[in-house]
C-alpha cells in the first residue's frame, strides 16, 4: 500500500522535474529541477531495496555532479534567457513517443516468459551493502578498478582542459626562481 | 493497480527515457543537453534497479553502479572541453558548431 | 633418339629467345650468328632422325607433359618423328637455316636486325610444333603461331602503313579460316572423343560419311587461309610487303604448305570422303591457273614470284586432292628449294636496285651478278618442271596421278598452267637480266651481294638440280606412312607421248618469253600503250578486281558497321547504363548530404530516427518469431 503510493508520488515528481528540465528556457531553472529530478531518483533506489545505490545516487549525482554544473554555469551568463531556435516540435515529441512505445511493447513481452533465473541471488539476512561489497569485489573486481582508473583520467582531464597558466610547473622550478615570480607578480601589482 | 510489479517500473523508465530524447533533440544549448544526457542515464538505471529487485539479482545494481561512475567522468571531461570552446569561440550554441559539416 | 627431338624443337625457341634479349639495342652481328647457328644444329638434329627413319627406323613418339586433362578431354604435349613430320622438318630447317644465314647479310644496314632474328626463329619454332605435334591440338598451337610469327614479320616496319595494312589483312584472314579448322577440331573430338592423330584416325572408319564430310570440310576450311587458296588468297601478295627473307621462308616453304601438310597428315580422313577431295583437287587446279594467269602481267618482281607460290601450291592441292598425297609433299619438297631459292634471289636484286621493284626497270643486270643469274635461272628452270631437275619429277608425277584417274579436266587446267608457268618465270628472267640496261635511266649502280650470302644460297641450287633423284628413297620411306598409289600410265607410249609434249609445251613458252622480253625496243611501260589499256590486262593487273570487291563489299561495310555499334550502341546504350548507374549513386550521395549538417542537434535527431527503427524492426522480428507457426498457416493458405 505505502509502497503503491510512495511509487505514484515519486514518479510524478520525477516526471515533472525532468519535464521542467527539457522544456524550460531558463538554465538555472533546468539545473535545479535536474538537482530536484536526482534526489527523487534515489527515493526510487530505496524503494526497490537498493540501499547502497541510493546512497551513491544521492552522493555522487545530486551532490558532485550537479555540484559540477552549477561551477560549470558560473562560465556562462544565466540571467539571460536562452534562446534557441526551436525545429519542428511534433517531429521530435512524435519520434521520443514512438520510441518510447516500442521500447515497452518489447520489454511488455519476455515479461510472459519465465525463464530467466538469476545468476547472482541476493542472500537472505545480509544487508544490501554487504551484498554489493562481495559480489563487487569478486566479480566486478576488475571493471571496479579499471572504473577507478577512468576517473582518475577524467580528473586529470578535467584538470588540463580548463586550467590557467598551466605551463609553469611549482614543483619543479627552485626556490630562487619562485622567488623572482613573486617579485615580478608584486611589482605589476604595485605599479 | 496497487500492486507495483516490475511493468511499472519499466513503463516509468521508459517514460523517463522518451523525456531525456526529447531534451536531447529539442536542446541547442551544450549545456542544457549536457542535462538531458543525465536524464537518460537516471532513467536506464531505474530500470537496472527495478529489474535487479524483482528477480533477486544483483548485476542490475551493479550496472548502475557503474553507469554512475562513468556518467561522473564524462560530465568531468565533457565540461572541460565545453570550456575550452567557450573559451575559443565565446558561444555554447549548436547551430553555430558546425564545421564538420559534410 | 629423343634428344635429337627435342634439339630440334627447342633449339629455334632458345634462339628466338636469345635474340629477344637485343631488340632494344643496335645491330649485333652475332645474334644473327648464333641464331644462324642454333638453327643449323636443328637442322642436323633433323638430319639425323631422317637417317633413322631411313634406315627403317620406328617413329619416335614422345609425350613431354600433359597439357589439359580434364574430365575425357586429355591433350598432352605430344611429338612424332614419323615419315611425313620428318620430311617437313628436314625442309623447315634447312631452308630457315639458309634464310638466317641470307639474314644476316639482307638485314645488314636494318635497325631491327636483333628482332628480326627473334621473330624469324620464333616462327621456326611455331613450324617446327606444327609439323611435329602428335595430335590436332598442337597441331593448331603451331598453326596460330606461325600465324602471329607471320603478322609479326610482314610488319617488320610497322612505320609503314601499307606494310602493318597487309600484316593485318594476313592475320584476319588466317583468323577467318581458323574459325572453320576450329569447328573441324570440334567435330572430331566430340565424335571420337580424342584430338590424337592415331586414336581419331582409328575412329574415323566407324563415323558416318555425312559427319566426316564436314570434318573435312571444316579443316580445309583452316587450310585454305593458311595455303591462301581462293576466295582467301588476297593477303599472300600483299604480304610481299615484308623483308625478302620472310617471303622465302614464310611464303615459300613453310606457312603456306602448312595447309597441306594438314591435309596429307589427314589423309586417312581424306580418303573416306573422295568427294571432298575432288572438290580440293579441283580448287586447287582453279587456283593454279587463277594464279599464274595473274603473274603473267604483274609489275612486281616480288608479286610475280608470290603469285608463282600461289600457283605451285594450287598443283599441291590438287595432288593431295586426288588422293596422291606422297606426290603433294613431294611437291612441297621440291618447291620449297626452288621458290626460295627464287626469293632469296630476287632479294639480291632488289638490294641491288635499292629496292626498286618494277622488272621493267632493270635489265641487262647478268654482266653486274653472275652469281644470282645463275642461281635464279636455275630455280626458274626447275620451277618450270624442265628435265632433270627437280621440278620435272614432282610435276610430272601430279600431272600424270590427273591423268590417270580420269580426271581429264584437272589434267588440262594442270598442263596449261605449267605453260603458263615458264612463261611468266622467264618473262621475269629475261627482264631482269637480259637486254638493254635500262637501270641506267634511273641512275642505279647495281652490286653483287655479299659472298657469304651467296655460299648460303648455294646448298638450295644444289638440291633443286639434284633433289629429283630423291624420288625412289623418298618414296620408299614414305608409302610406310601414306597411301601407297603409283600412278602407271599403262601404256608406255601414251607416257612418252605426255611427257615429250609437256617439255615441249614448257620450252616453247620459255622460247616465246625470251624472245619477247629480251628485245631491245622495251621500254618501261607507261599507260599509253594498246596492250595496257585493253580489257584483259586490267583485269589481270587488277587481281580479277577481287581485293576491289573485298574492300568495297565487305570491309566497307563491315567497317560501317563498327562504327555504327561503337557510336550507338556502345557510347549511347552501354556507356550510357553504367554511367547512369553511377549517377544514381551520385544523386544519391549528393541529396543525403545534408544529413550531415555538422549540426549536433540535427545528428541527435537522426539518431533517435535510428533508434527507433531498429527498435521497429525488433518488434517486427520478434512478433514474426513468437507467431511463426500461425503466419505460416496463413501464407500457405494464400497459396505461396
Amino acid at each position: 500500500m505505502f509502497e503503491a503510493i510512495a511509487f505514484y508520488l515519486f514518479a510524478f515528481l520525477t516526471i515533472a522535474m525532468f519535464f521542467i528540465t527539457v522544456t524550460t528556457s531558463q538554465a538555472l531553472y533546468a539545473l535545479s529541477a535536474l538537482a530536484a529530478g536526482m534526489i527523487f531518483i534515489s527515493a526510487f533506489f530505496f524503494i526497490l531495496g537498493a540501499d547502497f545505490l541510493g546512497a551513491v545516487q544521492i552522493i555522487v549525482y545530486t551532490g558532485a555532479v550537479m555540484a559540477l554544473y552549477a561551477f560549470g554555469m558560473m562560465f556562462f551568463d544565466t540571467t539571460r534567457e536562452v534562446k534557441e531556435k526551436q525545429g519542428n516540435k511534433y517531429i521530435i515529441v512524435g519520434l521520443a513517443t514512438l520510441a518510447a512505445v516500442m521500447v515497452v511493447v518489447i520489454f511488455a513481452a519476455p515479461i510472459v516468459s519465465t525463464n530467466i533465473t538469476a545468476s547472482y541471488p541476493m542472500l537472505e539476512g545480509a544487508g544490501n551493502t554487504q551484498e554489493v561489497g562481495i559480489v563487487l569485489f569478486t566479480k566486478y573486481l576488475v571493471p571496479f578498478e579499471v572504473a577507478a582508473i577512468m576517473l582518475l583520467v577524467a580528473m586529470v582531464a578535467g584538470i588540463v582542459l580548463a586550467g590557467k597558466k598551466m605551463d609553469l610547473s611549482l614543483t619543479l622550478m627552485s626556490a630562487e626562481e619562485i622567488k623572482l615570480m613573486d617579485e615580478e607578480i608584486n611589482k605589476k601589482v604595485l605599479s | 493497480m496497487m500492486e507495483i510489479g516490475l511493468n511499472h517500473y519499466l513503463v516509468l523508465s521508459t517514460i523517463l527515457f522518451a523525456i531525456g530524447l526529447v531534451g536531447i533533440m529539442r536542446r541547442k544549448n551544450l549545456l542544457l543537453l549536457f542535462f538531458a544526457t543525465e536524464i537518460l542515464l537516471n532513467a536506464v538505471n531505474v530500470g537496472f534497479a527495478a529489474i535487479s529487485h524483482y528477480y533477486g539479482d544483483l548485476t542490475g545494481q551493479m550496472f548502475a553502479f557503474f553507469v554512475i561512475a562513468i556518467a561522473a567522468s564524462e560530465l568531468a571531461v565533457g565540461l572541460g572541453l565545453l570550456i575550452v570552446w567557450h573559451k575559443r569561440h565565446g558561444t555554447i550554441d549548436l547551430d553555430s558548431m558546425s564545421s564538420m559539416r559534410g | 633418339m629423343e634428344k635429337y627431338l627435342y634439339i630440334a624443337l627447342f633449339a629455334p625457341l632458345v634462339s628466338s629467345l636469345f635474340s629477344a634479349l637485343f631488340t632494344a639495342t643496335t645491330k649485333k652481328t652475332f645474334t644473327g650468328i648464333i641464331a644462324s647457328i642454333l638453327i643449323f644444329s636443328a637442322f642436323v638434329s633433323s638430319s639425323i632422325l631422317l637417317t633413322h627413319i631411313l634406315s627403317g627406323g620406328e617413329p619416335i613418339h614422345v609425350e613431354m607433359m600433359t597439357w589439359m586433362a580434364t574430365g575425357n578431354l586429355y591433350i598432352p604435349f605430344g611429338f612424332v618423328v614419323d615419315q611425313v613430320s620428318v620430311t617437313m622438318m628436314m625442309v623447315v630447317t634447312l631452308v630457315s637455316t639458309i634464310v638466317h644465314i641470307y639474314s644476316i647479310g639482307y638485314m645488314d644496314h636494318d635497325k631491327g636486325f636483333n628482332r628480326f632474328f627473334s621473330y624469324l626463329s620464333a616462327f621456326v619454332f611455331s613450324m617446327m610444333i606444327l609439323v611435329m605435334s602428335d595430335n590436332y591440338a598442337g597441331l593448331f598451337i603451331g598453326w596460330e603461331g606461325v600465324g602471329l610469327c607471320s603478322w609479326l614479320l610482314i610488319g617488320f616496319w610497322f612505320h609503314k602503313e601499307s606494310a602493318t595494312w597487309a600484316a593485318n589483312e594476313a592475320f584476319i584472314m588466317n583468323r577467318i579460316a581458323d574459325l572453320g579448322m576450329l569447328i573441324g577440331i570440334f567435330l572430331i573430338y566430340w565424335n571420337t572423343g580424342t584430338l590424337q592423330y592415331d586414336g581419331a584416325f582409328a575412329s574415323f572408319a566407324t563415323l558416318d560419311v555425312s559427319t566426316l564430310t564436314w570434318i573435312g570440310i571444316f579443316l580445309f576450311i583452316g587450310a585454305m587461309g593458311k595455303s591462301a587458296q581462293f576466295p582467301l588468297h588476297t593477303w599472300l601478295a600483299d604480304a610481299m610487303e615484308g623483308p625478302t627473307p620472310v617471303s622465302a621462308l614464310i611464303h615459300a616453304a613453310t606457312m603456306v604448305t602448312a595447309g597441306v601438310y594438314l591435309v596429307v597428315r589427314s589423309n586417312e580422313l581424306y580418303d573416306l570422303i573422295p568427294n571432298v577431295g575432288l572438290f580440293i583437287a579441283s580448287l586447287g587446279a582453279f587456283v593454279a591457273l587463277f594464279a599464274a594467269s595473274m603473274a603473267l602481267v604483274n609489275r612486281d618482281m616480288k608479286r610475280i614470284i608470290a603469285y608463282s607460290t600461289l600457283s605451285q601450291l594450287g598443283y599441291m592441292f590438287a595432288a593431295a586432292g586426288l588422293g596422291a598425297y606422297w606426290v603433294a609433299l613431294f611437291h612441297l619438297m621440291a618447291h620449297a628449294f626452288f621458290k626460295a631459292l627464287l626469293f632469296l634471289g630476287a632479294g639480291n636484286v632488289m638490294h641491288a636496285m635499292h629496292d626498286e621493284l618494277d622488272p621493267f626497270k632493270m635489265g641487262g643486270l647478268k654482266k653486274t651478278m653472275k652469281g644470282t643469274f645463275i642461281m635464279m635461272t636455275i630455280a626458274s628452270i626447275a620451277l618450270a618442271g624442265i628435265f632433270p631437275l627437280a621440278g620435272f619429277f614432282s610435276k610430272d608425277a601430279i600431272l600424270e596421278a590427273a591423268f590417270v584417274e580420269h580426271h581429264y579436266v584437272i589434267y588440262a587446267v594442270l598442263l596449261f598452267t605449267a605453260g603458263l608457268t615458264a612463261f611468266y618465270s622467264f618473262r621475269l628472267v629475261a627482264l631482269i637480266f637480259h637486254g638493254e640496261e635500262r637501270y641506267k635511266l634511273f641512275g642505279i649502280h647495281p652490286h653483287e651481294a655479299y659472298k657469304f650470302m651467296l655460299v648460303g644460297m648455294s646448298p638450295l641450287l644444289l638440291l633443286a638440280i639434284i633433289a629429283g633423284s630423291f624420288k625412289g628413297t623418298y618414296y620408299e620411306m614414305i608409302i610406310e606412312l601414306l597411301p601407297e598409289t603409283e600412278y602407271h600410265i599403262h601404256s608406255h607410249l601414251v607416257y612418252w607421248i605426255m611427257t615429250i609434249g609437256t617439255q615441249t609445251f614448257v620450252a616453247l613458252s620459255i622460247i616465246y618469253a625470251y624472245k619477247k622480253y629480251t628485245d631491245s625496243k622495251i621500254t618501261v611501260p607507261d599507260g599509253t600503250s594498246l596492250v595496257e589499256n585493253s580489257f584483259m590486262y586490267k583485269l589481270l593487273l587488277n587481281q580479277y578486281y577481287i581485293p576491289y570487291a573485298y574492300e568495297r563489299y565487305l570491309v566497307t561495310p563491315y567497317r560501317e558497321l563498327s562504327r555504327l555499334l561503337w557510336k550507338e550502341v556502345d557510347q549511347k546504350m552501354v556507356d550510357a547504363s553504367v554511367d547512369g548507374i553511377a549517377g544514381i549513386f551520385y544523386f544519391i550521395g549528393n541529396n543525403t548530404r545534408a544529413m550531415q549538417s555538422g549540426n549536433l542537434s540535427i545528428m541527435l535527431k537522426w539518431m533517435v530516427t535510428g533508434t527507433v527503427v531498429l527498435l521497429s524492426l525488433a518488434v517486427v522480428f520478434g512478433l514474426a518469431a513468437r507467431y511463426s507457426d500461425e503466419i505460416i498457416i496463413i501464407l500457405s493458405g494464400l497459396g505461396v
